[in-house]
């Protein structure tokens, strides 16, 4: 079958598939090689070099500011990992309960608002509560945005798990929140850890909601590099633009290698 | 088909932590917007009136009410400004989408032709440029689109233009940064439902005499149509109040409704227009998110 | 049995009282009656068969025995206990799923012990415990594999270790081969019944196969839109069905609609619109209407192209010509399809003793189909 929809792709399939994925990584690409340039000027090639990466490590401002978007990133994602991960549970198993059109609108509509609109509400909710702006009310604010998002992702996976293996867990014996440790929070383990990773870099990327949320001294990454790009190319935002791209994509591939080889596992340990 | 009670309630249990915090950090807010959109401007911190103060009493309270005005609607609708700013956000996302439809339909539909074994591969390789930031992806193309970029450095070397194009601060640089920053969220939904379709209906077609073409047209586009609107939803609603990109990428002689809504904010620091602005964009929106919550939750009774 | 007998000593020794006991037991969903007052004893040791067609509410039935589904009337009494409100985790009784549930990242034997743990059983036990029943499902050497690595039969026999592995007292089989291929189904039923002799344990099976709930279980109880239409034997409930719906659903069989004339010495004089005047046996069990209808099973037809002259005088043989309208050859048997001159139908089927059958009929041949009074099932209509 798979031979017949292989001779199935004709000349225009493959130009558009080639033609888009160069579309979505030559950008990125050109980025990472122009933050090796040793030239001052942005544009003129001038040899490989790693000054722009050292000029960062020396920028107290920007490490300050990318220090407050880890920690931002951090405790956000695991707020949000386990918020959306409860609202996925009362997604699928819930059934209809009272309020549950409105839940999964507040659920939804995070995704597609526009983060002006988020950012200025969640503002003037702090105001009005005389909350101090600043790491927490970042946080909070992006933990409500990402939760969205991990409640996606926990909920497609939960959705399609065979529900009598946690009632055999419960025949063989256990409690249901034990049968809930057991057997169903393994399963959907990966797409928590899935989520956890949107919601890290979620928060990470958010200028908008953190522009609104924060406060004096709280400046996150993304707002430094906002102000320093609106004055023009920098070549040290390239660098650390690709120290980003770097992490980021060294974060997918351990955990697309740790997610093939976790499955593989049982393959090898038994001669078939 | 059955209740299964003994699911049920721990779910409900779960529900209530994330029901609060939504309720909370989502819900109230608007209240807030909605409230301060009705307000007036004044020189103080917070920077509007009246305050609601609950422990001041009822009078402070109801004098408070009576002081909330439509003033700052009545300013967005007589302003031209804010006009255009709304007319030009609904122009921009609706092009911007009908340009993302039409580059990614080929390649989500190319994606849904690859063996099996690809497939995977292939929607990662869609997806890992989402997981980059957004702010990168939108500085990477001022890298490549600005006077002495490398656009213009390679249209020079091959002589197709004589002299420096201006990309930059030009409605093209934004379709191309909206088109490049939406394009995932256009793909996977088309993908989604294109790889679902059974490949024995295109035989069935072609067997009852369809020409490929028409197949397509007949068969594959119909049955694609819930990827579309949910693509071209995914991607018009939070257009319409884009802010990062047309910021950094379009002209500022013409706004969108995100920018004003920005400035008023930070520049002008009128909270109260600023709230105005945003329970319009709001309406404008409502619409679409109506449609969008019924397709999702169509797509939930599917599956 | 250690740690994992929970039967009560005071319960046990009450030899009246069944091992379970269903008790006007009641389920709705919604407005949708699912299972509506049923009643049964199951003994200790016994295996019985849950029989009907898919929506009768065996299902259901069967998960309210583990704890699934709570009834909304009714008791269930394991040991006399009432058990109908006790959290699944709580009884002494184990399941086996249709879709075997087997535990996707735990390995088999991780699978087979989890019930045991659970249980508290100290390591040692444990390691023995799954070994024997490895042994016993023939699974030696697989313990490490991940369910995605064994076959269809593998995984319904890990299923079945997995469920027998603490020992329950009531051991509930909902569809336990309806996911494996026909050859393999037979094997299958050999073996589950020498391990449920082997073990002593008390097996309910839900099938929608009739072949399987007969070869299987000691009794059958053939469920009908949330009621039990009949408990019985595999042969009292094909020979003895005791209403029209139990005689349509188990097996084939030809039915004729008619009004009874005479009671007599234990006989019946039926008369049918489409088969003349049919004498049958007076059944136990019959109401007072008289209109009535007669059931009887194909293979209890006799077709030849003289029929016995002198047993019809007698009035002791039902006599009906007919012609042949049809023929189905299926190996071991040959259906034929005869059209009564009366006007009615009849199916007999026939062995294929001989490889050369001398009496094969043809399409449109006249014959006497004949057949006594003891094999007309006399039922309300």
């Amino acid at each position: 079958m798979s031979a017949r929809r292989f001779a199935a792709m004709s000349r225009f399939n493959v130009a558009s598939l080639a033609l888009g994925l160069a579309f979505l990584y030559l950008p990125i690409v050109i980025l990472v090689i122009y933050s090796f340039n040793g030239s001052q000027l942005v544009t003129v090639w001038g040899g490989w070099s790693l000054r722009w990466y050292t000029a960062f490590f020396n920028d107290e401002a920007m490490l300050t500011a990318a220090g407050t978007s880890l920690r931002v990133a951090a405790v956000s994602a695991t707020l949000a990992a386990v918020l959306g991960t409860l609202a996925a549970l009362a997604l699928v198993r819930g059934e209809r309960f009272k309020g549950r059109t409105l839940f999964s609108g507040m659920l939804y509509a995070p995704l597609v608002m526009p983060e002006v609109i988020t950012g200025l509400s969640l503002l003037l909710l702090f105001v009005a509560l005389g909350a101090e702006r600043g790491f927490w009310t970042v946080t909070i604010a992006h933990t409500t945005l990402t939760m969205c998002f991990v409640a996606v992702i926990v909920q497609s996976r939960l959705g399609s798990i065979d529900r009598s293996l946690e009632e055999a867990a419960m025949d063989l014996g256990c409690g249901p929140v034990k049968a809930f440790v057991a057997v169903t929070l393994p399963l959907i383990a990966p797409a928590i850890a899935a989520g956890w990773m949107l919601a890290f870099t979620l928060s990470l990327d958010d200028l908008v909601i953190a522009s609104f949320t924060t406060g004096p001294g709280s400046a996150t990454l993304p707002i430094r590099i906002y102000s320093e790009v609106r004055l023009g190319v920098k070549p040290e935002i390239n660098a650390i633009c690709a120290l980003i791209i770097g992490a980021v994509t060294l974060a997918i591939v351990t955990a697309s290698l740790a997610t093939k080889l976790s499955s593989r596992r049982g393959g090898n340990a038994a001669p078939m | 088909m059955s209740a299964r009670n003994i699911f049920t309630r721990p779910a409900r249990l779960a529900a209530i932590a994330p029901y609060g915090w939504m309720v909370l950090f989502f819900l109230v807010p608007f209240g807030f917007v909605l409230k301060l959109s009705l307000s007036q401007v004044v020189n103080a911190q917070p920077p509007y009136l009246p305050v609601f103060d609950l422990g001041a009493g009822w009078q402070v309270l109801f004098a408070a009410f009576s002081a909330l005005s439509l003033d700052n609607f009545r300013l967005l609708l007589s302003d031209n400004l804010y006009l255009m700013a709304g007319l030009r956000s609904l122009t921009v996302a609706a092009t911007a989408t009908a340009l993302l439809l039409l580059i990614g339909y080929p390649i989500a539909y190319a994606m849904a032709r690859l063996p099996r074994r690809w497939q995977p591969l292939a929607m990662m390789l869609v997806i890992v440029p989402f997981w980059t930031s957004f702010l990168i992806r939108v500085y990477a193309w001022i890298n490549i689109l600005q006077h002495d970029g490398l656009l213009n450095q390679v249209l020079l070397a091959l002589h197709i233009v004589s002299e420096p194009v201006v990309w930059l601060s030009t409605d093209t640089a934004m379709y191309i940064g909206m088109v490049y920053s939406y394009l995932p969220f256009m793909i996977l939904p088309l993908y989604a439902t294109l790889s679902k379709l059974d490949p024995a209906l295109l035989e069935a077609a072609a067997d009852l005499g369809s020409s490929p073409l028409q197949s397509f047209w007949r068969v594959t586009l119909p049955l694609s149509l819930p990827g579309v609107g949910a693509g071209a939803l995914l991607c018009f609603i939070p257009l319409v109040g884009e802010f990062v990109i047309p910021d950094l990428l379009a002209g500022s002689d013409s706004l969108m409704i995100g920018q004003t809504l920005w400035l008023e904010f930070f520049t002008n620091r009128d909270w109260p227009v600023a709230a105005a602005t945003a329970v319009m964009l709001l309406l404008i929106l409502l619409l679409p998110l109506v449609i969008y919550d019924r397709f999702q939750r169509r797509q939930m009774v599917r599956s | 049995m250690g740690p994992l007998s929970e039967t009560t000593p005071q319960a046990s020794a009450d030899a009246a009282l069944p091992l379970l006991r269903i008790d006007t037991v009641g389920k709705q969903f919604g407005g949708f009656t699912a299972v509506d007052g049923v009643s049964l004893d199951i003994k200790a040791g016994e295996f019985f068969a849950l029989l009907g067609p898919s929506g009768c509410g065996k299902t259901t039935l069967l998960r309210m025995l583990a704890g699934f589904e709570t009834p909304d009337t009714g008791r269930i009494l394991l040991h006399g206990e009432d058990v109908a409100r006790m959290p699944p985790h709580q009884r002494p009784v184990n399941m086996m799923f249709q879709s075997y549930a087997l535990f996707p990242h735990l390995n088999v034997r991780d699978n087979i012990a989890f019930g045991l743990r659970r249980a508290g059983m100290p390591r040692a036990e444990i390691n023995a415990r799954v070994a024997e029943l490895l042994a016993l499902v023939r699974l030696e050497g697989l313990e490490k594999r991940r369910p995605e690595q064994l076959s269809g039969g593998q995984r319904q026999r890990v299923a079945l270790a997995r469920a027998v592995a603490r020992r329950p007292q009531l051991l509930l089989l909902d569809e336990p081969l309806a996911a494996l291929d026909k050859k393999l189904r037979d094997s299958t039923q050999r073996e589950l019944l020498a391990l449920q002799r082997k073990l002593g344990l008390t097996f309910i099976v839900v099938t929608h196969d009739q072949d399987e709930a007969m070869t299987l279980a000691d009794r059958i109880g053939v469920m009908n839109a949330g009621r039990l239409a009949q408990v019985a034997t595999p042969r009292q409930l094909y020979e003895e069905p005791r209403s029209r719906w139990v005689a349509e659903f188990v097996g084939d069989v030809n039915i004729i609609e008619g009004r009874i004339e005479t009671r007599e010495a234990g006989r019946l004089r039926v008369t049918t619109q489409g088969a003349g005047a049919l004498t049958a046996l007076a059944p136990r069990h019959l109401g007072d209407a008289a209109d009535v209808c007669v059931a009887i099973r194909p293979e209890k037809i006799r077709v030849s192209q003289r029929a016995p002259a002198q047993d019809f005088a007698a009035g002791t043989i039902n006599r009906l010509e007919g012609t042949i309208a049809n023929v189905s050859y299926l190996g071991s048997v040959s259906s034929y399809t005869i059209a009564l001159d009366g006007g009615a139908t009849l199916r007999a089927s026939l062995a294929n003793a001989a490889r050369v059958s001398a009496d094969a009929y043809a399409v449109g041949q006249r014959v006497t189909a004949w057949f006594a009074p003891e094999d007309c099932i006399v039922l309300d209509r």
